[in-house]
């Protein structure tokens, strides 16, 4: 399955992920929109910042699927593709998946209600996810490995 | 003193994401969270763009300071600014990269022929179209057996796949990922890049079929095993950007791994003499080019390379008889990761008239074979290259063009080391900045374009291959040039 | 005004063919007459020439120097210069035969020489280098007089017309050859000068050519260290001076300097076409004689004094036909005028670009051929006659 990495040697924490993350997913037609009106949203992605080291971290799509397995609501589900994708609708907030995703990859929203993961720009996007498209340094790549 | 430029911020655009803050490693944004508003101090900025180009909101934008000093069309605000300077300082100025000054560009003053009905074009997409070009000696002794076999004698030459070479940029002026970069891509276009005076890097001896070592009067980093290398060996006599001037980079430069390269202790200067001090006459070149030869068993080329002065006819002249099998000339427009000002400003010719004049001289004296030409200083383009390769150049150095390819936006602050880009720096998060997987695709995309350009051109003066370009005068005609330029050029003028 | 040859560059369209007979028997010029006639479109009257090979018997050991005087000046000054390097063996008024078509023609002369052997020892230069170097010194250097023939048992005639009238003036019917090129000129700007027609030669070497080169500055630039002076400005002009260089300079056999002069593209010697000797022999021409490659569309015959050879650019960008009949070849930029010479000819093709045809004398072919007689492989057409195209 293709996924999201990130390659430390190239990631400058410029933190420019984030933010197309956060506009990509927020329904806004543009980053302006996305950041000026309202609550900002939160991305999905998030930048570790070391004192050499720089790392976004986001979903891996890992085999234990903690998250799924103790999701209360039924809201987080895998789709055939393999991508986990959480129905907002079905999500009650209980925040089971935040404490036991082992890599602190999933979010609460702007709102505080809800929860919010990487679905790998399948509902907003064309292409790549959006933090690949904006990274400028090639440090987040989407590939098979 | 005031600031160069101005830091304009569209407050409508501006998300506060801070990218221009994390970026500038010259410290001009800020975020204030007492106002909640990103602050500019424009007095450090350089204008290289780094903020404009990754504002994904495209909130910024850098513009010279309107302030201006009373006008004087003698005392220019520049000319005024650098009086403050040493005023201030007591030194000499530094500038980085090619003189900005507004001398006459020959190259835009030239124009390029084309078939008209006697002739035809050649359609490059339908016909072959050749770009390969050989530099070294051209001996033309052969001799056949009584079977018929040729005997022929064979000298050591490069091959080009395209006229365009990476120019020498030392790994200490520019970041190892810069030298990656050119390296990687000079393997994948099948032409070469040039080591610069600071030894080759461990990494870098893989792409060693691509790669010119070059040894400068400082002599860093040379020793067997570098000079075996390489394919070629380049003398460095001089720079376009600063003739007659040796080189300095200074001791914070050179950390772990330039200290090894270079083979000089971590954190001295490293000086590059203004002469090669065994060599200060054209017989001791001699002897240089012949030490180097045996030392690398003759299977590789010399190249000499000279910076474009006044009498670069005879001096090229000179070098051709002193062994050399490639003469690389550096116009006055080349560029450096640190000069003085008033030198790079003000010494040296254009490398057009430097060019023609040196092949007309070699081809005077009947000694054009012995030695290929190459020009550096300014070629910008496809048409450049053409309009060189015209007048007589076998092929061209590019450098300044590399850069860009590589993110560099000129702003000429080299010798600062903190290059936003990660390429004339070596500071580690700095260097970071430039992912040689991204650099080398640059640089192989821009060569690549540009011979497609030049076979375009070619195609459209009726010619297939590069070769028959080459001194190809008749194909370029004058605009807005003296009689004196003409002759020089050896062209003539539009409409003759 | 116009400027002549020499002051401007003039690219000109043509029209060539000849042919040779390999056993060295002679034809009547009004052949080669009458195969240009039928391709009077091709040129349009600014200049037409011929050269015959084996046309002077009796004086096959002289060079024969064919010259052009503007005024009885120049003459008298040239006659000066090869009285001072040459034993003239016959001097004489070329004869014309009046036509009206051909006008304003120049002192027309001829002359049988030897190099007188105390200039040529002076020189230190062989017999043929000391020639060419008279011939280059005169054209260059006096005023209004101009060599266009040179070579032994051998002559160039050419004037400002049409190639029928021309050969009509100069009386060709009374002349016979063992091989005839001819040449019509269409040039683009030209106010006919004499010289300017073709055939080009330098020695025995003659070039008819049909086409206008795009490399030629990068040509002339690159010959001319080699004490050549390119006074016409015309491709025929630089073309015969590689082919001189190479061939007689160098002694590169006539297959090799095709290979120089049309080379074999980079996919073609990576193709794996040619062996792996040949391969790398064409790679080391690309290399060391890279200015040399002649680019843009041409098709030309030489002449040379054993032998024809064509050859077309690499991409064909000009017309050539060849055939053979018996032991004549010919070659033509149309069939027509193949078929004029020769109805029924055994086979015809059209060659492709950058192979060259050579067609060289028999061995025994008499003593019709010059004394200098170093070709390889004589006798034979040198190409892969399959590889041409039916027409």
């Amino acid at each position: 399955m293709k996924k999201v990495y990130v390659n430390e040697d190239w990631c400058l924490a410029c933190h420019l992920c984030e933010y197309y993350c956060a506009a990509a997913n927020s329904g806004a037609p543009n980053m302006i929109k996305a950041f000026k009106s309202g609550k900002k949203p939160v991305p999905r992605i998030q930048v570790e910042e070391g004192s050499e080291v720089n790392f976004a971290v986001q979903c891996r799509f890992c085999d234990g699927k903690a998250c799924v397995k103790g999701c209360i609501a039924g809201a987080l589900s895998i789709t055939p593709e393999g991508v986990v994708v959480c129905d907002e609708n079905k999500c009650v907030g209980c925040y089971t998946c935040v404490l036991s995703c082992p890599f602190g990859c999933i979010v609460i929203d702007e709102e505080g209600h809800r929860i919010q993961k990487c679905d790998l720009c399948t509902k907003n996007h064309d292409g790549d996810p959006a933090c690949v498209q904006g990274c400028p340094n090639k440090a987040i790549v989407f590939e098979e490995r | 003193m005031n600031p160069l430029f101005e830091v304009i911020r569209d407050p409508d655009r501006c998300i506060k994401c801070r990218v221009c803050e994390r970026q500038c490693a010259n410290e001009v944004h800020k975020y204030d969270p007492d106002l909640d508003k990103m602050i500019s101090d424009p007095m450090t900025c350089v204008d290289c763009q780094r903020c404009v180009c990754l504002c994904p909101t495209h909130a910024l934008k850098i513009r010279p300071n309107e302030n201006q000093f009373r006008e004087n069309a003698n005392w220019s605000h520049q000319t005024m600014d650098e009086i403050y300077k040493q005023a201030d300082s007591g030194g000499v100025l530094l500038s980085a990269m090619g003189n900005p000054k507004d001398y006459p560009v020959y190259w835009d003053k030239i124009l390029l022929n084309a078939s008209q009905v006697t002739n035809p074009p050649i359609d490059p997409l339908r016909e072959p179209m050749e770009t390969k070009t050989f530099l070294g000696k051209k001996s033309q002794k052969i001799t056949y057996d009584e079977n018929g076999k040729a005997h022929y004698e064979k000298t050591p030459y490069l091959e080009l796949d395209v006229p365009i070479m990476f120019s020498a940029m030392s790994f200490g002026s520019i970041s190892k990922n810069a030298h990656e970069s050119l390296a990687r891509a000079a393997t994948e276009l099948g032409t070469y890049y040039n080591t610069g005076e600071g030894g080759l890097h461990e990494d870098f001896y893989k792409y060693g079929k691509n790669t010119i070592c070059q040894v400068a009067s400082g002599r860093f980093g040379v020793f067997k095993g570098y000079l075996d290398a390489g394919a070629a060996i380049e003398i460095k006599m001089g720079q376009g950007a600063k003739p007659g001037i040796g080189g300095h980079l200074p001791g914070m430069k050179i950390n772990d791994e330039i200290s090894k390269t270079r083979m000089i202790p971590k954190g001295t200067d490293a000086i590059s003499p203004a002469p090669h001090h065994d060599i200060y006459s054209i017989e001791d070149l001699r002897q240089l080019v012949f030490s180097l030869k045996e030392a690398t068993n003759w299977e590789k080329p010399v190249i000499v390379k000279i910076a474009a002065v006044h009498n670069v006819a005879a001096i090229a002249s000179g070098v051709a008889r002193s062994g050399a099998d490639i003469i690389a000339i550096d116009g006055f427009r080349g560029g450096t990761g640190a000069a003085p000002t008033r030198i790079r400003d003000n010494v040296g010719i254009p490398i057009e008239l430097a060019l023609a004049s040196v092949d007309a001289r070699l081809r005077d004296e009947g000694i054009r074979n012995d030695v290929s030409v190459v020009v550096g200083g300014s070629c910008r383009s496809a048409a450049d290259v053409v309009k060189a390769i015209a007048l007589g150049a076998d092929a061209v150095y590019i450098a300044t063009a590399a850069l860009l390819a590589l993110g560099c936006h000129l702003c000429r602050s080299c010798n600062t080391g903190k290059c936003n880009w990660g390429i004339a720096t070596q500071r580690a998060d700095l260097v970071k900045r430039l992912n040689p997987e991204i650099g080398y695709q640059r640089l192989v995309n821009l060569v690549t374009a540009w011979d497609h350009e030049i076979k375009e051109i070619m195609g459209g003066m009726g010619i297939n291959s590069i070769e028959a370009l080459r001194g190809n005068r008749l194909m370029l005609r004058g605009v807005g040039l003296t009689q004196k330029e003409l002759d020089i050029l050896g062209i003539q003028h539009a409409g003759e | 005004m116009l400027q002549r040859e020499g002051a401007t560059r003039i690219p000109s369209g043509c029209a060539i063919s000849g042919f040779i007979n390999r056993s060295g028997r002679r034809t009547n010029g009004s052949v080669i007459v009458n195969s240009i006639a039928c391709m009077h479109e091709r040129s349009n009257g600014l200049g037409g020439g011929y050269a015959g090979y084996g046309i002077y018997p009796e004086y096959k050991d002289q060079y024969a120097l064919h010259v052009f005087y503007d005024s009885s000046e120049a003459r008298i000054k040239a006659e000066a210069f090869l009285d001072r390097h040459f034993d003239v063996v016959n001097l004489s008024r070329i004869p014309v035969r009046k036509n009206p078509r051909i006008t304003d023609e120049p002192l027309i002369w001829r002359y049988f020489v030897n190099p007188l052997p105390t200039k040529l020892q002076d020189s230190q230069l062989d017999e043929r280098t000391f020639v060419a170097k008279c011939v280059i010194r005169i054209n260059d250097q006096i005023d209004g007089a101009y060599v266009f023939s040179s070579g032994k048992n051998m002559g160039v005639f050419k004037a400002v017309g049409y190639p029928e009238d021309v050969g009509d003036f100069y009386r060709l019917e009374e002349y016979d050859g063992w091989a005839w090129t001819v040449h019509g000129r269409y040039p683009t700007n030209t106010p006919g000068w004499w010289g300017g027609a073709h055939p080009f030669s330098l020695l025995d070497y003659t070039i008819v050519h049909n086409g206008e080169i795009s490399s030629y500055d990068a040509n002339r630039r690159f010959i001319e260290m080699f004490g050549y002076k390119c006074n016409l400005l015309t491709d025929t002009e630089v073309i015969t001076y590689i082919i001189d260089y190479l061939h007689r300079r160098l002694e590169m056999p006539l297959e090799d300097v095709a290979k120089v002069i049309a080379s074999p593209f980079w996919s073609e010697l990576e193709s794996g076409k040619f062996s792996p000797e040949d391969t790398e022999k064409y790679r080391h021409f690309r290399n060391v004689f890279s200015s040399l490659l002649v680019t843009g569309p041409f098709s030309i015959i030489l002449g040379f004094n054993n032998g024809l050879m064509a050859l077309n650019d690499r991409l064909k960008l000009r017309s050539m036909v060849a055939a053979e009949k018996g032991d004549t070849v010919y070659m033509s930029s149309e069939e027509c005028s193949i078929r004029t010479m020769c109805p029924d000819v055994d086979k015809i093709w059209s060659p492709r670009g950058g192979e060259p045809i050579i067609v060289t004398l028999d061995k025994d072919a008499g003593d019709t051929r010059s004394p200098r007689f170093t070709q390889s492989g004589a006798g034979r057409v040198a190409t892969e006659v399959n590889h041409g195209e039916r027409v």
